[in-house]
């Protein structure tokens, strides 16, 4: 344990990043039943997050609601949530002996990789397990969108009907996974048709129930996301416990009115975009199942700042940069649609990585629908490892490139001077390109480095 | 016949269930096309077929893209009773681009996981395995060299217009028969079983593969190619379109190159 919690300090010291994952590494060398071992000293248990998009921005909002609550939430914050991630955030708590400190109030909040899920589950045995959507997302490394659902459905067949489930009401692919269950199910979703789609996004990934007819749909959100039923074997989307009644999206943060099984109470969320109210009620919903009141689950929600790197803001003199993390078609869509709504003239960094947690296939450029941005005329300049090829997809969008720029220092110092004084740049990065970019904007705005945030217990190197 | 084209009717676009078989991000080859077409003064129709909708009367290119198991059992009984029109069509040297399920669809038969046996469209001889689940999918950067008249005999001026670069992510292996010949041969990567050194198929103007990327927005003499087979498909005599540079093509094109020589395994 002590080994583990070293050798994430050596790391740090040598100016290798946050050393987030390693930690979990080699304590997991050590103890290769750590994860069973500590789930037990959890007295409240563990709650699992997990789907595409917004695990790390639901995670987040749930522990300051728990936090608010008078709970004591470990987590993995910062986006590392594979295994090694889960032990690295285990060993950052224990003491000396190897134990964990002590608390009658324990609850572990763990966003985990969708892949990463089945496996892990047995050895976590979540009282809770919350599923926030299911999109198509590097299938270089998931392979099918189809068979990581097969392996949830598998995964909950074998599980103890004592967890408990919290889902996505508006995602068929998440709805489904509570069909005819013996298990208590808490559902989310959005209730108001004036914030849906008015044509359907390209990028779809649940168009036929399981007998193969053809979802229609009330509203669209995102994507495959909304108000779907069949008109041929009859499922439906099912009501929620904790919706959405109304939702005013403003350019830098969002107005929503929840209902929480018949209480409404009014949020004002520091974030933009439709899929953090998403998050926000998945949030909601995971802690209204957990007993937290609706009043608590408000207060928290309207406090909770964004997490690393999800929407953060830099101040570099009189410019600002947001830095808005995209690593899918979903993902992407939702944040064009964010600066589509956004006020003044659009100054876009657009940085593309090609590793293994970026994925390395960039196919799923063209899966997003860049074409929305078209008609703001961005000034853009294309960044990150394949570069060329995200200039070449805005090309095809209508949008030429201002400049073509790989490497990350050069390309933040020609984007701020084509950012006028007073005005905002947008930074949209894929994750590895996110952390680098991260990286350099803090430095410049003499902000301390992720490791050292308060709130980044251990900060990322696993999946998004 | 230079820029005599640009006066010519609209080429026909005929994208096949493009709501359906649109998994893999392959609706850039049309993006791709449109953008390439507009540069050239070349005027375009576009039609879009997915379940019960009817085929247009006639086509001069025909796109379909990659699905899962899914997607293709919802559409295969559909698409193969379209068959005598498609085969006609490509018998008549329509231009056609079946990538990834949809190639597979394009053959003569496709074995799923489970051992079902859905029928092709049978443009190509081709048939294809889809292997258990235990078996490894062919993931990843992949480069082959065309072996297509019009982009292999410019090989010897533009090295580029012979080479094809994209992305594959297929668990079926597929096999050509004695009357097809392939795409192209595998440098780096797996291609269509990962065993002999094939990848896709070609029949007349017709090109099966397996390349996502999106393939064509980053191989511009392939993009060419396509669109000069449409146009002369269109007049009814062969065209040579006028040279155009793509500089953002070209760019992609040189470093996706690189990075599949660096990360992909060598044949």
């Amino acid at each position: 344990m002590i080994a583990g919690r070293g050798a994430g300090a050596a790391t740090r010291r040598l100016g290798r990043g946050g050393g987030t994952a390693l930690p979990g590494l080699v304590a997991g060398a050590i103890a290769p039943r750590l994860l069973e071992e500590l789930s037990t000293d959890l007295p409240l248990g563990v709650v699992t997050v997990t789907g595409t998009n917004g695990k790390t921005t639901t995670a987040h909002l749930l522990a300051a609601i728990l936090e608010r609550a008078g709970l004591d939430p470990l987590a993995n914050h910062a986006g590392s949530n594979l295994e090694r991630g889960l032990a690295a955030a285990y060993v950052s708590e224990v003491d000396a002996t190897g134990d964990l400190e002590h608390s009658d109030r324990r609850i572990g909040v763990f966003e985990v990789d969708e892949a990463a899920l089945p496996p892990l589950f047995p050895r976590l045995q979540p009282r809770l397990a919350t599923f926030l959507n299911l999109f198509r997302d590097q299938l270089d490394r998931y392979g099918e969108v189809d068979s990581v659902a097969t392996g949830w459905h598998r995964m909950l067949a074998d599980t103890s009907p004592q967890t408990g489930l919290v889902l996505n009401a508006d995602d068929p692919n998440i709805a489904l996974l509570g069909e005819g269950s013996a298990r208590a199910v808490t559902r989310f979703g959005v209730d108001d048709p004036e914030v849906a789609l008015h044509s359907a996004e390209h990028a779809s990934d649940a168009r036929f129930c399981p007998n193969g007819n053809r979802y229609r749909y009330d509203a669209i959100y995102m994507g495959h996301v909304g108000l779907w039923y069949c008109d041929c074997c009859g499922s439906r989307r099912p009501d929620p416990e904790v919706s959405a009644r109304h939702v005013v999206l403003e350019s830098d943060h969002s107005i929503v009115t929840l209902s929480i099984a018949g209480t409404e109470v009014v949020v004002e969320l520091p974030l933009s975009g439709l899929y953090t109210v998403y998050n926000a009620l998945a949030a909601a919903a995971t802690a209204h199942a957990l007993g937290v009141t609706p009043d608590v689950i408000a207060a928290a929600l309207t406090e909770a700042g964004a997490p690393f790197g999800r929407q953060e803001r830099f101040q570099l003199g009189d410019k600002t940069v947001r830095v808005l993390l995209a690593k899918n078609p979903a993902g992407l869509n939702e944040v064009i649609r964010t600066l589509a709504a956004s006020d003044g003239p659009l100054t876009v960094l657009a940085m593309l990585n090609d590793g293994i947690q970026d994925g390395q296939d960039v196919s799923w450029i063209y899966d997003a629908d860049l074409e929305l941005l078209t008609g703001r005329r961005p000034t853009l300049i294309a960044a990150g490892d394949r570069a060329d090829d995200l200039a070449l997809r805005w090309q095809l969008a209508g949008v030429e490139a201002q400049a073509v720029v790989p490497e990350t220092e050069a390309a933040v110092d020609v984007a701020l001077d084509e950012t006028r004084p007073g005005d905002r740049l947008d930074v949209v990065a894929t994750y590895t390109a996110m952390l680098a970019v991260r990286e350099a904007l803090a430095r410049r705005a003499g902000v301390a480095s992720y490791w050292e945030r308060p709130d980044a217990h251990r900060p990322a190197e696993a999946a998004p | 016949m230079s820029s005599s084209y640009t006066d010519a009717p609209p080429v026909r676009v005929v994208s096949l269930y493009p709501d359906v078989m649109n998994v893999y991000a392959d609706r850039g080859n049309l993006l791709a096309i449109r953008h390439r077409a507009a540069a050239r003064g070349i005027a375009l129709e576009e039609f879009d077929v997915s379940l019960e909708d009817p085929l247009p009367p006639e086509a001069d290119l025909v796109l379909i893209g990659g699905g899962q198991d899914r997607e293709q059992h919802r559409i295969a009984a559909e698409l193969a009773a379209r068959g005598d029109t498609l085969r006609a069509w490509a018998e008549d040297d329509t231009a056609m681009l079946a990538v990834c399920g949809g190639f597979q669809l394009f053959g003569r038969w496709y074995r799923d996981k489970r051992g079902r046996t859905l029928p092709g469209v049978g443009v190509f001889d081709a048939t294809t395995v889809a292997p258990g689940p235990r078996a490894e999918r062919a993931v990843g950067d992949i480069l082959i060299e065309s072996a297509v008249p019009g982009l292999g005999p410019r090989a010897e001026r533009d090295p580029r217009a012979v080479q094809v670069v994209g992305f594959e992510n297929h668990a079926g292996r597929t096999y050509l028969g004695p009357s097809a010949r392939p795409f192209g041969c595998v440098r780096f990567g797996r291609g269509n079983n990962g065993a002999d050194i094939y990848e896709g198929a070609v029949y007349r103007e017709a090109i099966g593969t397996y390349l996502h990327g999106s393939v064509l927005p980053k191989n511009p003499a392939l993009l060419d190619h396509l669109l000069a087979s449409a146009l002369s498909h269109r007049l009814g005599a062969l065209v040579t379109l006028d040279p155009l540079p793509a500089p953002y093509a070209e760019r992609a094109h040189t470093a996706a190159v690189a990075i599949t020589e660096r990360r992909s395994p060598p044949r």
